[in-house]
Parts: structure tokens; sequence; C-alpha cells
């Protein structure tokens, strides 16, 4: 059988999530529970989930998680990381065998370290050479993959239905202040392990409903700068276009959101606030082959926070509510009610119109 | 009245449920569940909790009320019957909704009364009390939709690109709408005594489900847009 990467087939998700603001600890099981409504939404070929703060005893480590085709793979890779990391510790990720996840890859997570040294001979940034060295495994490293690199998070994703894919990794016993999830229905290519979301790049995660028409356009443009999209699926380039306008190009959060989600010109135009409209031109000038057409609805993922998104048409979903210190966002109403019955102030954000959530600062 | 409990159900069990003899049907619980009632004929139906997707698909005159906000498609391709909605509705409410009614207390999503169309006797009416999203009425081509504004929380009546694609139907919002841009390809114009009343009938029946005063309703000046049949929508992608 060919794998993700390797086929095309030219079709929607779940996407749901919750924070707490305060930075207080949630059970993996109520994102779970949040999922199940939209059960009609995938069908079965992909879920994934990321939780921020869940690895508070490593939380000064990038905790990688990784499949492998075979021991010999798993092996191979390790003594490649070896030698440009220290790592602290490794380890099977804890899964359960239930008749509904069948044929998993082998699962391993490694909590490293970039060596002091490889840094300093290789003048680069620490984030910049664990991305770095995630492409080269996810590209040139047949049979590995790294599904995570994030620092106190992590992703934990599956062919399956998502509700049984949270059963699978026991998210159960795991606590964080921010969870995302993801049900699959993947349109474009038949849905592999690596290619269920969350699509992360370090600390940064996405879960994505839609299907961009700009692909090829934003993969080629964003391919220019390092990133190498191996797997085919929207949601990687829409991961790499974050990590490349946030990390690289620093831009904030809202600005990004201006670049992928870009007003029309007519829109522009009619602003009243100048200002705005003189930072909307710029940032569509800028960076024109970064806007990303066609439907979608995001949650992205970051260490102390998550933002939501819709394309500017607003072809998708998403429906946001809050209760006490949480905010929840998802594709559907019933998706929130699920998690927080009393959810309040349940409203759509317009198509474009970012929904940024910060954790208290010292609270995570 | 028979109850459903909805807690336990998926979309299919809640219909089928329905599909028992009786007419009048309580819901509890409701959590998502799709396609209410999708197609069903002279039944009577309130639904407490979130109905899901498509709720009165295709729906072939029964009455809907729901007690709180309903998800996107509501009314999708309904042909007769009244869906009541005591909240807010999501994305593309009455799509190409052919003929009855979509009262909705609260706002509408984005594309509310896309493609609506109208036949005769067939003219489906949409009421939306507060505010509605973006491509309001895209591709209209029959039917009215009414929007009040009763509760805008400093929101525009309608957001952006209103009317886009309209070629049938009458849209009216409650205002002036001065600030509001329209396509040139729609006539946006203060509603005459004569088109007003054409909708009284509506308001009337919106007022009585919702405890609201149509008088007081129509005090305000109303703006109706209607195609303008001079100027049509054509080759609005490609030249054909």
């Amino acid at each position: 059988m060919k794998i993700e990467g390797q086929v095309r087939i030219p079709s929607g998700c779940a996407i749901s999530a919750a924070i707490s603001k305060d930075g207080n600890k949630m059970s993996g099981e109520m994102i779970i529970n949040s999922i199940k409504p939209m059960h009609d939404r995938s069908n079965g070929l992909g879920g994934g989930f990321a939780g921020y703060g869940i690895y508070p005893e490593y939380k000064e480590f990038y905790a990688l998680h990784m499949f492998f085709d075979s021991r010999e793979t798993r092996k191979e890779c390790e003594a490649f990381l070896k030698e440009r990391f220290e790592i602290v510790h490794s380890e099977v990720i804890p899964t359960r065998k239930i008749p509904a996840i069948t044929a998993e890859p082998i699962i391993w997570r490694y909590f490293a370290a970039p060596l002091k040294s490889v840094l300093v001979s290789l003048q680069l940034e620490e984030k910049e050479f664990v991305a770095k060295t995630v492409m080269k495994i996810n590209a040139e490293m047949p049979g590995a993959y790294v599904f995570s690199s994030g620092k106190n998070m992590g992703a934990f994703k599956a062919v399956g239905f998502p509700e049984d894919v949270g059963v699978f990794y026991k998210l159960e016993e795991y606590e964080g202040y921010s969870w995302t999830a993801h049900g699959r229905y993947p349109t474009n290519t038949p849905g592999w392990w690596g290619g269920a979301h969350p699509f992360t790049l370090l600390d940064y995660s996405v879960v994505h409903n839609g299907e961009i028409s700009s692909y090829d356009a934003n993969r080629r443009f964003i391919e220019m700068f390092g990133y190498k999209c191996t797997l085919q699926t929207d949601t990687e380039v829409i991961t790499y276009i974050m990590d490349y306008l946030l990390r690289v190009q620093e831009l904030t959060l809202g600005e990004t959101a201006s670049v992928i989600a870009a007003p029309f010109w007519s829109t522009i135009a009619a602003k009243t606030d100048l200002n705005a409209q003189k930072k909307h031109t710029y940032l569509r000038t800028m960076f024109p082959s970064l806007l990303i057409t066609g439907p979608f609805s995001i949650v992205f993922g970051f260490e102390g926070g998550l933002m939501a998104l819709n394309d500017r048409l607003k072809l998708r979903s998403m429906v946001v509510g809050e209760k006490d210190d949480k905010i929840f966002i998802a594709s559907e109403e019933a998706a929130i009610r699920s998690m927080e019955p009393n959810a309040e102030n349940i409203w759509s954000p317009a198509g474009g119109e970012p929904v940024i959530v910060n954790v208290k600062e010292g609270a995570f | 009245m028979q109850i459903i409990d909805a807690a336990n159900l998926d979309y299919r069990a809640v219909n089928e449920a329905l599909r028992g003899t009786g007419s009048d049907y309580l819901i509890e619980g409701c959590l998502g569940q799709r396609f209410i009632a999708a197609g069903m004929s002279d039944k009577n139906l309130t639904i407490n909790g979130i109905p899901g997707n498509a709720l009165g698909a295709y729906l072939n005159n029964a009455n809907i009320t729901v007690n709180a906000n309903a998800q996107d498609a509501v009314g999708d391709t309904m042909n007769e019957g009244k869906i009541l909605i005591h909240g807010n509705v999501g994305d593309t409410a009455g799509y190409g909704m052919r003929g009855g009614k979509i009262f909705v207390q609260g706002n509408a999503g984005y594309r509310a009364g896309i493609h609506m169309k109208a036949y005769k006797e067939k003219i489906p009416v949409m009421i939306i009390g507060g505010h509605a999203g973006s491509f309001l009425g895209e591709y209209q081509a029959g039917g009215v939709i009414i929007i009040l504004g009763l509760h805008k929380d400093s929101k525009p009546i309608v957001g952006n690109f209103p009317c886009t694609g309209m070629h049938g139907g009458k849209v009216f919002l409650r205002g002036t709408c001065e600030d509001i841009h329209f396509p040139k390809q729609v006539t946006a114009r203060h509603a005459d005594t004569k088109e007003l009343e054409e909708i009284r009938k509506y308001l009337a029946e919106y007022c009585s489900d919702f405890g609201y005063s149509a008088d007081e309703l129509l005090s305000e000046p109303f703006t109706v847009i209607t195609p303008d049949s001079k100027n049509p929508y054509k080759q609005m992608y490609i030249a054909n």
C-alpha cells in the first residue's frame, strides 16, 4: 500500500479546544468528550489531540514524539539524535490495546536538549536547530516521523475516530492548561498516522477543518525557507506558515491572522481607521504568497495560549464560548456544551477575525 | 406529547423515534444530533438542548421549536412548515429554502438565506431578530428575508457583501442602512407603504411568537433590497 505523501485523492473535519486563562489544569478526558457529539464530521481515518502543560517534570526539554516503522529505524534514529541531543529520558508512549485502533507504528517519546557544542559549531539558535532537525528526520529518514517537538506539550494522533484515539493514548492520565482536538475526514490523502492532526512544529500546533485551495502556492513559497512539506496535506503547510511568520518574522498573532486571512482589497479600501488600512495594505503586499484561500477553520496552539481563526469568507463553522476562567472553541456548539453545559456568551467569530486567548503570565 | 430522551441517541435513533405514530414530540437533552425531523410532515416538535446541523432539512410541513441556539444549515431546502428558534442560528440558515418560515429570535451567522427561491404560492420567509453575518441572501432567487436588528451588540445589522449574486426575492433591513455597502447589481431603497403592508402579516406572526409589537417595529423605516433588473448579475465568474 502506498502511504500518505505518495497518493493524492482529490472533500470535512471537527475541531475543538479548551483553555484556562488562569492556567488551571484540565484532564484529557474533557477534550475527548468534546469531540464525541461531532462524531459524524470524521470518517475514522484520523484523530488527534494536543495538550499544553502536560510534562511539568520535563518542562525544560523538547518532548519529541515519534513514529517508527521498525526497531531498526528507531535504533538508527536514536543514534542520529544522540549525536545532536542530550536525551534525559526516553520511553514508549503508553497506549491501550483497543479494537478500534489497529496497525499502530512504534510510538516513542524523547525528552531532549540540543547539545551546546553542536549549537555553537552550527551557529544556530536552539529552536532553529530543533526545527531543522525535525525537518531533516521527516524528509530524509524513511520510516521515522517526528509528530511533536515542543517543550511541556505534546501531540497524540492516530488513524481512527478521535474519541478512540484519546482512549488509545490514555489521555485521561494527562493534565494540561490547554487542549485541542481534531476528528479527521481526509480529503486529498489516504490518511496515515503522521497525517492526522494536530500538525506541530516546536510548541506550535494546528488543528484544521477545511481544504485550502492555495496549498501549492503556499508550499512553493514556504519551501524557499527550509521547510519541507512531506505529506501533501494542507495543515502541514499552515503549521509551517505560522512558524515562519511568528518565530522567524516575529509578527504578532493578530498580524499573522491578517496575512493568512487577509481582508479583500475592497474591505481594506473601505476601512475608516487609516492606520489599520495601512497595516493591512503592508501585510498583504509583503506576504502575498502566504494568503490562505479556500475554506478553513483552525485552532492554533502555542505555549501559553490559543488562537482560533476562520478563512476570510468563513466557509467553515466555528463557535466560541466561555465559563469562568475557561474559553471553549469548537466546530459546533454541541461540543462546547459537552465540555461545559453552562457555557456562556456563545458567539461566532467573523471570517478572518482571530480569537486570541492568552494564559495569565506566570500561570503556565 | 411524547418525550424522546436524546442523551445517548445518535441522529438515526432520534429520527426513528420521531417517525412514530404520534404528532407531538419533545426532545430532551439534544446535543448535536444532525438532520432532526428531516423531510418530516405533520409533526409538532419541541427541542431542549442544542440540535445539530441541518435541523429540519427538507422539512415538509412540520413545526419545530428550539428553546436554545441552533447550529448550521437550519431548514436546508425546507419546503413547508415553520422553525422557531429562541436563540441564534449558525451559518447558512435557510439554505436553498423554497417554502415555509424560519423565525429566529437572536442572530444569524454567515450566508443566511443563501439561494432561497420562490414559486407561485410558495414564498419562504426568514426573519432574524438580531443581526446577520456577511453574505446575507447570497444568490437569493426568491422569498422574503427580514432582519430586525433588535439586539445588535454594537455590531452592524448585517456584515459585508449582503445580497451578492441576488437575482430574485426581497431583503428587508430595519433602519436606513446608510453605512452599508450593497453591490451594484441590486437596488437598496426605503420600503414604501405597500411593501411594508406586504411584510406586516409576517411580522405580526413573529411578534406574537416572541412577544414583540409589530406596530413598534414598523414605526421605524425599513430598507428593502431587490435585484436591479436593468443591471443584473451576469458573467460573475466566466464569460459565457
